[in-house]
């Protein structure tokens, strides 16, 4: 049974050099390397919904990106209408996820396995197309954003201060899945995911337990599209593509299905590996392919799998 | 009127056909080996590649087809034998990373062979113009792919319904573990018919090559298709993945042809042209929510 266990020094200190990072990459000059250190936590946000529900929650969610792209467009659309507050958009972007994730949950939660699997990605790309053929949504062109959300009293024009805001919610939201997974709740959807019907049989609302997982992941995702829409500076229909919600999941599987940080490490150890390799090759993902091949045969528990013990 | 649907009905029934030979293989493959295979797609896109480089280096639109095929069949035994069979009896998620890693492979060796730029490729110069067929004009071209689409479907049928290997190939579908233990060599039988998947997928590639773009990312939009083709039919019946591909052919088609006029003559003008098109896209995708919800096993289940 697992114990909600005060954070551990080497997790204060990660928490520490991740916020003082802008300010050495400031020091040292490199200040294009704040924005792309953003990306990083903003994927490790939408990875970490993720994993909530592939790894807690045991459903093979192929559709992330809708509610990914979800949050960045309720931004965007936001934003042409001449709202620009952080304090309204974002929260009605985490809300416009989470409904989103409710009505397509509770249709596809009474699949299971491949079909899973497969109406999550047809109800990703319903959306997808959706959003592509209408014309206030700015089609394939996607929407560009006016200028970033306003977060009184900070300055999120400045890129430090999103990126320290963007590490703050991540860190929240680690923490909260985490009381969450310990909680009452999450001992009975740990007991779903071992054995549904043994749930079931002993009086659990199995559905509406996976429901939960289901719309709490996705809500994740619509904060993390939310904030990519600032750092980008435009909501993109990429961002609602069948590949995006591949390279979520990718992210979630490198990193570790069911490890708390497994979201997070796979998104940094994949962006990280990309950009790393896009310095010296045109073809970086190629070689990252190859990588994930390698952990795929050699690793098969994920990056956090390598130093954790077996349960 | 009739004209424009008796047209649009026979371009769907070719995008169909050349689904079906891309969704055949695929559901094989994730029926018998219960296998989500991401990387179909790229077995499509290398076809067309393959295709196109080999037409425009002998200057016959059938070398390129035969060197598509033949090529993409060994990619896909060596690609079996050495990556594939380790996975079947992984969880989803391992097939999931291993396949979509096998896509960003493709994708970026296909741009390091043959550059960033889409290639062009011409139908044979035979078939290049229009012919009348009773009565409307019809592109030669697209009729050459239905006969095509529809000799595979036959040969397909014939293959999986009256030979000793199909009989395997069904059985192995119906029940794999049962196939095997009544002494069906199941590892090799699936070797071959990821190579004729494979096979068929480049057929479909370089058929398809000269009406849509031979390009980076071609393998990704249609992959999905196909996924929606055999969820449709029922995953691992080929009878169910032919049905499936003409259906998804003839109403994606037909929709977006017809649905935009359809809704400007039932409702108001600027709703017509918002709702229309988005409709039209999604028409495939909601038939395929609503089968996964009301029938998840499909038209035709395999599984026994």
């Amino acid at each position: 049974m697992k114990e909600v266990r005060p954070a551990t020094r080497i997790e204060v200190a990660l928490l520490v050099a991740a916020a003082v990072l802008p300010l050495i990459l400031q020091a040292l000059g490199e200040d294009y390397h704040i924005g792309f250190a953003t990306r990083l936590l903003i994927f490790a946000l939408a990875a970490t919904g993720l994993n909530f529900i592939v790894g807690y929650g045991g459903m093979v969610a192929f559709g992330h990106a809708a509610f990914f792209g979800i949050g960045a467009y309720a931004v965007a659309l936001m934003m042409t209408a001449g709202i620009f507050s952080a304090w309204i958009t974002w929260p009605v972007a985490v809300a416009a996820a989470a409904l989103a994730a409710l009505l397509i949950g509770a249709v596809s939660l009474r699949t299971r396995g491949v079909y899973f699997i497969m109406i999550t990605l047809a109800f990703a790309q319903m959306i997808y197309y959706s959003v592509i053929s209408l014309e206030f949504a700015g089609g394939d062109d996607g929407l560009s954003l006016e200028q970033r959300s306003t977060l009184a009293p900070l300055d999120l024009a400045n890129d430090a201060t999103l990126y320290w805001v963007t590490l703050a919610l991540l860190s929240i939201c680690l923490i909260a899945l985490k009381r969450l997974a310990a909680s009452r709740y999450g001992r009975a959807l740990t007991g779903v995911r071992q054995n549904e019907t043994r749930m079931a049989a002993l009086g659990y609302p199995v559905q509406h337990i996976k429901l939960v997982c289901f719309v709490v992941g996705s809500a994740v995702a619509g904060l993390a599209g939310a904030l990519l829409a600032n750092q980008n500076g435009m909501a993109s229909p990429s961002q609602l593509y069948w590949t995006q919600s591949g390279m979520l999941l990718v992210m979630v599987i490198l990193g570790g299905v069911g490890q708390r940080f497994g979201g997070m490490l796979g998104a940094i150890a994949l962006l990280g590996l990309e950009e790393v390799l896009g310095r010296v090759t045109e073809h970086s993902h190629f070689y990252v392919g190859l990588a994930l091949l390698a952990v795929v045969l050699f690793a098969p528990r994920g990056l956090a799998g390598l130093w954790t013990r077996q349960k | 009127m009739t004209q424009l649907i008796l047209e649009q009905a026979l371009n769907g029934l070719q995008f169909g056909l050349m689904l079906f030979l891309l969704a055949a293989g695929l559901t094989l493959v994730f029926g018998i080996m219960d296998m989500v295979n991401l990387s179909h797609g790229s077995l499509y896109m290398g076809g067309a590649y393959f295709g196109a480089a080999a037409a425009q280096a002998s200057g016959s639109f059938l070398v390129g087809v035969v060197v598509a095929m033949l090529g993409m069949a060994a990619v896909g035994v060596i690609l079996e034998v050495l990556l594939l069979r380790r996975l079947y009896l992984r969880d989803h998620l391992a097939q999931v990373l291993a396949t979509f890693a096998l896509i960003l492979i493709a994708n970026d060796a296909v741009r390091m062979i043959w550059g960033p730029q889409p290639l062009l490729l011409n139908p044979p110069a035979a078939l290049a113009g229009p012919v009348e067929l009773f009565g409307f004009i019809y592109p030669a071209y697209r009729l050459l792919i239905i006969g095509v689409g529809l000799a595979v479907a036959v040969f397909l049928y014939l293959l999986i319904s009256h030979t000793r290997a199909g009989m395997w190939v069904r059985a192995g579908a119906a029940n794999r573990e049962m196939a095997e233990t009544l002494g069906v060599n199941v590892r090799q039988l699936f070797t071959i018919i990821f190579a004729l998947g494979a096979a068929l997928a480049a057929a479909a590639g370089v058929l398809l090559g000269p009406l849509l773009a031979v390009q980076v990312g071609m393998g990704e939009n249609i992959l999905i298709l196909a996924f929606v083709v055999i969820v449709i039919g029922g995953i691992g019946s080929i009878r169910g993945a032919l049905l499936g591909s003409l259906l998804v052919g003839i109403v994606d088609t037909l929709g977006r042809a017809l649905l935009p006029t359809l809704l400007r003559a039932t409702t108001a003008p600027e709703v017509a042209a918002h709702l229309g098109p988005a409709l039209a896209s999604i028409m495939i995708y909601l038939l395929m929510a609503g089968m996964l919800f009301w029938r998840p096993q499909g038209l035709f289940p395999a599984r026994a």
